[in-house]
């Protein structure tokens, strides 16, 4: 069986990045993209999710998400980096060569660099599951259409549900954005939007516990966090926003996690294992930006260039 | 067995759905949607391979009224109809390899 010089497992901006570095050093990459979801972790990770991206440097008109990632691979795929479109099922780094398995096949590799980004939190509520899709959603650019002249709330206060409360002011009459502090974590340009905006509100203080509804959303229990007192609002649909977890249950008690999960990198990249790299959100729970991601991405096929070297397989 | 996808619309779509003789798989769409993007190719993979199910597509853009009549509030979602009834929802994109299984009984 073929021994790649490098595997490189996720498609995010990180991967992305990754590869096309790796292809460029001529080490033939093959990217394990991941499959279809709507949950964040698809292939092109976060950002096929999103509109417009105002922040990714070179685009002064602002770029689509998805476009950016169908470039970043178009990039990578210039350069000979192979793709597979599958999601990784196990991974065995405890010898050499290091081992990846989607179902079955197994594929071998030199180095791996871990780039499996991050997906959204759902609430964790026993009645999302059965109102996913019927007026609770994450994914504001997906499903905002649908709720064209609605009430609807945003729950979270980071960036990421700010710009879906602004995003659904286009389809909704009103938004009110659910936080549980009295204040929003989110960028002052963004919060300075949401301010401004005449169909946003606020419900500062509060939780959702529950959802209400059978067969559709017709509202949410709240909870003020200040008080514990409980109330009913009425809400044609719900998007939650409320923060990320990184994809890591692969490498659990493989690779070394934080207490919430992300990957610890030492020196560079490097993770625990010897040619094993991690980069992008995999990683960082503090920038958790495309450019980051990105610049990590590209640090990741440089380290893992140099290990390779060091190593006498190039 | 190579098959075209089929496009509904409004005008077509009671017609098109009440005279199918297997189960037709309506991809409810649209272009703003990126996992609705993703699942596409994979569709038409299955419609391909699988010559006894019809997959047809309904843009929610053009055709929101379908959308509505059929409480579409989430894309992509599939919608299975066998003889002329909706027999079984799919809501968001899934790997090929899911979708297979989630739609076993029908192929």
């Amino acid at each position: 069986m073929t021994e790649r010089n490098v595997i490189i497992i996720g498609s995010g901006p990180a991967g992305l990045t990754a590869a096309i570095y790796a292809a460029r050093a001529n080490l033939a990459p093959l990217v394990i993209e991941g499959e279809a979801s709507s949950t964040s972790d698809q292939p092109g990770g976060q950002l096929m999710l999103t509109t417009e991206v105002e922040n990714y440097p070179g685009f002064p008109e602002g770029v689509m998400g998805p476009e950016l990632m169908d470039r970043m691979r178009d990039q990578a795929i210039r350069f000979g980096a192979e793709f597979l479109t599958a999601k990784v099922t196990l991974v065995d780094f405890s010898g050499r060569p290091l081992r990846a398995w989607v179902g079955d096949d197994e594929y071998l590799a030199r180095s791996v660099i871990v780039s499996t980004g991050a997906q959204s939190l759902m609430l964790g509520l026993p009645a999302e599951t059965r109102l996913l899709g019927h007026g609770l959603s994450t994914c504001a650019t997906c499903d905002g259409f649908f709720f064209r002249g609605h009430e609807i709330a945003v729950v979270g206060g980071g960036d990421s549900a700010i710009e879906e409360a602004i995003f659904l002011t286009k389809f909704a009459s009103k938004v009110t954005v659910i936080h549980r502090r009295d204040h929003l974590r989110a960028s002052k340009i963004m919060q300075e939007r949401a301010f401004k905006n005449e169909r946003i509100e606020f419900l500062w203080n509060h939780t959702v516990v529950d959802l209400v509804g059978d067969q559709k959303l017709e509202g949410a229990i709240v909870r003020n966090t200040q008080t514990g007192e409980e109330r009913k609002v009425a809400l044609g649909g719900l998007f939650v926003a409320i923060g990320h977890r990184p994809n890591t249950d692969l490498f659990r008690g493989i690779l070394t996690m934080d207490d919430d999960g992300y990957l610890v990198t030492t020196v560079g990249t490097a993770t625990n294992i010897d040619g094993v790299f991690a980069s992008g959100d995999v990683q960082d729970h503090v920038y958790r930006q495309a450019v980051t991601a990105a610049g990590s991405g590209c640090m990741a096929a440089i380290d893992a260039e140099r290990w390779l070297e060091a190593h006498d397989h190039h | 067995m190579a098959q075209a996808i089929t496009t509904l619309s409004t005008q077509t779509f009671d017609e098109i759905i009440g005279a199918a003789t297997g189960p037709v798989i309506v991809d409810f769409w649209a272009e703003w949607c990126g996992p609705c993007k993703m699942i596409a190719p994979i569709l038409e993979e299955i419609a391909s391979e699988n010559g006894t199910i019809t997959v047809a597509k309904l843009n929610v853009d053009d055709h929101p009224d379908l959308a509505r009549r059929f409480d579409v509030m989430s894309i992509p979602t599939l919608i299975v109809f066998k003889d002329g009834s909706p027999a079984k929802r799919l809501i968001g994109a899934k790997g090929k390899g899911q979708l297979l299984q989630e739609l076993g009984e029908f192929l």
